[in-house]
């Protein structure tokens, strides 16, 4: 078990820094380049909190697809060779679920701000589920 | 254009997002300062003022100067150095602009190639255009509310003019087609050896739907919102970046300003985030053009696909590999995930 202070909690200091004292002493490139890592701060927070859940959901559905067990590396590789040779599409709709549920997961990391993230969530697309 | 110290043009340079040699040590600057002040003393038998870097363009550096009173814009590959692979030579690029320029097509004219004796390395001199290609600004500020309807149309007037160039006697550029391209970046996806199912199933449908082959037009292959120079008063008044250039499908050129990542947050309008889809095609056709719905739908699966290899697998190796180990560039690689959610909502009908 980790001591404390949580990794959340350090990373959260870290990005107070970056937007309280490091940026408004920076300016051109550099300045850019801050914010750029304030961006990733906040990617690896997201990650944190939702990564251990979203890939448990992942892996679940990814053993029931494909009807095998293995690492999640192992499974994808497995998936997108039935993908490249034909043998599962969009028309399997138990892969289209866990496609859109996938996709949804790492763009809520990545950038969930991002314009067609909302709009998917706009046309109905469901979030990726928190498995365990 | 004549300028001044206290023309217009500096409050308009001064308002662009630009940092001053922004990625050059001291010694580095005052080199590359003297150099470009020996530049203009041999070709313009004048003195150097206002060099300064324009932003953006990992891939090339772009520098305005004044000089007699005109101001330019000079054009290198990074530090003087070689080109990447894809980029053409700057000899080449800079004939390719004048022969757009001669078919009417609005570009910046060049002024000279840049030789040995300018000790600058691969570059070239074009005159200055006022106007804007920040995306976002093109898209949000309120000088564009009046020319950002007509952008799509203009567009696609300007392309059936370039494709419409005869290709013959033009610099022998680097030939791909649909299928080239479409395997050139499954291969790069196959040797990450990292799994994107996404991808996978975009690589598929692209498979199955090749488009016809058609006769090799003049493509310039970067064609979206960000290489396009925009003024408040004409609306598209430059095409910009054509180190892309290439002999290819035409239908390229109609796909690529369509991919969502060049929306820039305004997804519900296809053609860089400002227009419809529909006003690019019909003012390509009323100038002539032939358009292949099939396949300017496969060139936009294509471009997204792109995109995200390049961020997902390109980029991430540029990173991982130490080539370049800056944040920017390690974050541009969790961009692959915008693209996966763009091509899934695309093969499943719903862009």
């Amino acid at each position: 078990m980790q001591d404390r202070p949580s990794a959340e909690k350090l990373l959260a200091a870290a990005r107070a820094f970056l937007n309280e004292t490091a940026m408004p002493q920076l300016s051109g490139q550099a300045a850019f380049h801050a914010r750029v890592a304030g961006n990733v701060l906040d990617i690896l927070a997201r990650e944190l909190a939702l990564a251990p859940g979203f890939n448990k959901a992942e892996q679940a559905r990814l053993e029931s697809l494909l009807g095998e067990d293995g690492d999640l590396a192992t499974l994808n590789r497995k998936l997108c060779e039935k993908i490249a040779t034909g043998e599962m599409d969009l028309s399997n709709d138990v892969l289209k679920n866990h496609l859109i549920r996938v996709t949804m997961g790492k763009i809520a990391i990545d950038q969930p701000r991002y314009q067609g993230y909302k709009t998917a969530q706009a046309n109905g697309w469901p979030e990726e589920e928190l498995g365990d | 254009m004549k300028i001044c110290c206290c023309s217009p043009f500096l409050e308009v340079a001064h308002r662009r997002r630009e940092w001053q040699f922004s990625s050059m040590g001291s010694a580095e600057k005052e080199t590359f300062e003297s150099q470009m002040a020996a530049l203009c003393a041999r070709r313009f038998d004048a003195p150097l003022a206002h060099l300064k870097r324009l932003s953006g363009g990992a891939s090339q550096e772009s520098w305005t100067f004044i000089c007699d009173g005109e101001a330019y814009v000079l054009r290198r590959n990074p530090r003087g150095l070689r080109a990447s692979e894809n980029a053409l030579p700057k000899a080449s690029e800079a004939a390719i602009i004048g022969a757009a320029a001669k078919a009417g097509i609005a570009v910046p004219q060049v002024s000279f190639v840049c030789d040995d004796e300018d000790g600058i390395g691969e570059a070239y001199v074009m005159a200055f255009i006022d106007g804007e290609t920040i995306a976002r600004k093109i898209l949000r500020d309120a000088e564009f509310d009046t020319v950002r309807p007509k952008l799509a149309t203009q567009c696609g007037e300007m392309l059936a003019g370039l494709h419409a160039i005869k290709i013959e006697g033009l610099p022998d550029l680097a030939y791909s087609d649909a299928a080239g391209e479409l395997e050139k970046y499954a291969g790069y996806l196959q040797s990450s050896g990292h799994p994107h199912p996404v991808f996978e199933l975009a690589i598929k449908w692209l498979r199955d739907n090749l488009p016809e082959t058609r006769p090799p037009a003049l493509v310039h292959g970067d064609f979206r919102n960000g290489n396009i120079m925009v003024s408040p008063e004409g609306g598209l008044v430059a095409l910009l970046d054509w180190e892309l250039a290439h002999f290819g499908d035409p239908m390229e050129d109609l796909g690529w300003p369509c991919v969502p990542s060049w929306r820039f947050g305004q997804h519900h309008l296809p053609v860089g985030g400002f227009g419809a889809r529909a006003d690019m095609y019909a003012a390509y056709r009323a100038a002539g053009g032939e358009i292949d719905e099939k396949a300017t739908r496969f060139w936009e699966i294509l471009g997204t696909l792109k995109w995200g290899i390049m961020c997902g697998v390109l980029m991430v190796s540029a990173f991982e590999s130490g080539a370049d180990p800056s944040v920017e560039r390690g974050s541009i690689g969790r961009r692959a995930s915008e693209t996966e959610i763009d091509l899934l909502r695309m093969l499943i009908g719903e862009d």
